[in-house]
């Protein structure tokens, strides 16, 4: 029995193919037992290990140039202190526990205004998307607002909400909320008609049709809204952090500006590098189980 | 599990595909007994897009009245664009007629109605979920668990796609996806089963064998079927009546209506080689405004042999 033969199709044949692909394809590309008995080769540069460290070249390379030129001295240690020194520095700020607070601190605020945010951005996106009402009624006001700067926003939070956490956290959901209600909006409105159509004609209606069709349909759209809105979050987390905080990456780079500590400033965004890649590639695991599962 | 090799299942003999329907002749749930259709007075004009400097647009349909009988098998021919798909998708409730209206037994049908199943032109299952999974979703509301269950591997054994219960859409070929949107029309237990070219996109040989597993079910379920089509063929090979959309030739009223209406001799499966539906034929398409090319030459109407030299 060779029913695993399908299986070797490519899984991310466009969703639209399996509509127009005759009865000959699924036969041609599955007759020969050949082909099934062994895994197609799969292209070098798709490796895991391959992938992982080719990720990894820039970064070195970099790192490399950066010893390269301070070593020579080509800057002086004002401009740009070699890596040795900022990594002290990161070792220093630890082990007074301030590295770890800080790096806490950000990275709490951005978890809380990203959920919070993304929550939002859902239920209105939502809303919008499948009412024409709701359409009408909030979509102009909520572009409107969409279009105001980030940082138009600072005085207005510090004023409103005091130096707290309320502001930054206010901030960066105002950050997260709008790719999230943006690309589920849009999607709720584009899921493909016909297949809303078949739900109906078998019986679906609003509930049912919604989590049956509508909701497994924008999955994929919704989880790169998520991501996008993730990589927004810690960009208004520093607009926060900058213009009035005690603690955080943020706070550490205008504290090491005042200060003269070029080295805290290196640290503090090759940090905020790091930190933004670790959670973007959690979502981006999440992203691919979800496309895995519903696309 | 079907005793054939699965990847050659496409290309499976008609009388393979007859074989699996048969053999769950026995274990088939009765559902909805066939249902009467009738059309009273049918007329569907739509709106303009715009609404600025709107005039009511010519309708698509007029003065369409007829009646489909219990199980029986009714083909609506027409030109493209006619509005043969807009008369079905008004009998299944997915839209509504201007004027006039559509019983099924004798009462009228507003909104989507629960004796009817559709099955569409394109396959239209949810990417998301493998054939079993979209087969259930025609289940009617309310089928206890395990009823569902063993209905719909009895459907998708029933249009031979036992070894690819468990595949998503993407998985499987066209003609597959065509398959697994049948069942889940039959899943419905339908008093009304309609169709909308739902063997169009498939290919020449692919459709044939589809049309000989619509047979198949038929036979077993008599359903009251309406089978939208251009393919005069399909119609002839298919069909216990025949009607033609379109404008008849001394009117020059908009709207399509029915100008031709013929019952299709003989029992089915019918042979495709007959000389008497080729006869049939010649008249359909010369309704549909195809030219014979055979009266020019002198040629007898009656004869379908060509004679040499053309």
């Amino acid at each position: 029995m060779t029913e695993t033969v399908p299986r070797t199709l490519p899984r991310t044949l466009p969703r639209t193919s399996a509509r127009t692909v005759p009865d000959a394809t699924a036969f041609a590309a599955s007759a020969p037992a050949a082909r099934t008995a062994r895994a197609p080769r799969r292209p070098l540069a798709s490796r895991g290990w391959i992938a992982l460290g080719g990720g990894a070249v820039l970064p070195v390379l970099i790192l490399a140039a950066w010893q390269l030129t301070t070593a020579l001295g080509v800057f002086t240690m004002a401009q740009l202190p070699s890596p040795a020194m900022v990594w002290q520095a990161g070792v220093d700020l630890f082990a007074s526990g301030l590295l770890g607070q800080y790096a806490a601190i950000s990275t709490q605020r951005v978890l809380i205004g990203f959920a919070v945010g993304a929550a939002l951005g859902i239920a209105l996106g939502a809303l919008v998307g499948l009412s024409r009402a709701a359409d009408v009624l909030f979509a102009p006001t909520l572009g409107a607002i969409r279009a105001v700067p980030s940082l138009a926003w600072v005085p207005l939070l510090i004023l409103w909400l005091k130096i707290g956490e309320e502001s930054k956290l206010t901030l960066i959901a105002i950050g997260a909320f709008f790719p999230v209600y943006t690309t589920v909006s849009a999607a709720l409105r584009h899921v493909d008609r016909q297949l809303v159509e078949a739900g109906r004609a078998f019986g679906l209606r609003r509930a049912r049709l919604f989590t049956a069709v509508q909701l497994p349909a924008v999955i994929p759209a919704v989880v790169s809204g998520l991501r996008l809105a993730l990589a927004q979050a810690w960009l208004f987390l520093v607009a926060a952090e900058l213009i009035a905080s005690s603690m955080g990456l943020g706070f550490l780079l205008i504290d090491s500006q005042n200060n003269g500590r070029i080295d805290r400033i290196l640290l503090a965004i090759i940090l905020l590098a790091i930190l933004g890649k670790l959670t973007d590639a959690a979502v981006g695991l999440f992203e691919r189980w979800a496309n895995r599962k519903w696309a | 599990m079907p005793h054939r090799a699965a990847p050659h299942e496409a290309f499976a003999d008609p009388a393979s595909v007859r074989g699996a329907a048969s053999r769950s002749t026995a274990t088939t749930t009765t559902g909805n007994s066939a249902c009467t259709v009738e059309f009273e007075a049918i007329g569907r004009t739509f709106a303009p897009a715009t609404t600025r400097g709107a005039t009511a647009l010519p309708p698509v349909l007029r003065d369409i009245s007829l009646t489909v009988r219990p199980g029986e098998v009714l083909a609506i021919l027409g030109t493209s664009g006619c509005g043969k798909s807009t008369l079905l998708r008004i009998a299944g409730g997915l839209d509504s007629p201007t004027i006039g209206q559509v019983r099924i037994d004798g009462s009228p049908v507003a909104g989507i109605d629960p004796r009817c199943a559709v099955g569409f032109q394109e396959p239209r299952l949810l990417p998301w979920r493998n054939v079993t999974e979209n087969v259930a979703l025609g289940l009617p509301r309310g089928t206890p668990r395990a009823a569902g269950r063993a209905r719909v591997a009895e459907l998708i054994e029933l249009v031979g796609l036992a070894a690819f219960a468990g595949h998503r859409p993407q998985a499987i070929s066209g003609g597959m996806a065509q398959r697994a949107s049948l069942a889940r029309a039959l899943a419905r237990n339908p008093g009304v089963l309609l169709l909308d070219e739902p063997f169009g996109a498939l290919d020449a040989l692919t459709r044939l064998k589809m049309q000989d597993l619509l047979l198949d079910v038929h036979a077993q379920a008599p359903t009251t079927v309406l089978l939208v089509t251009h393919d005069v063929d399909e119609a002839l090979q298919l069909a216990d009546r025949i009607i033609l959309l379109g404008r008849p030739d001394n009117d020059t009223r908009a709207g399509a209506t029915i100008v031709q209406e013929l019952t299709v001799p003989g029992a089915r499966p019918r042979d495709r080689g007959s000389a008497e539906l080729a006869e049939l034929r010649g008249r359909l398409l010369a309704g549909l405004g195809i030219d014979r090319h055979g009266e020019a030459r002198g040629l007898a109407a009656t004869s379908t042999i060509p004679a040499f030299p053309y």
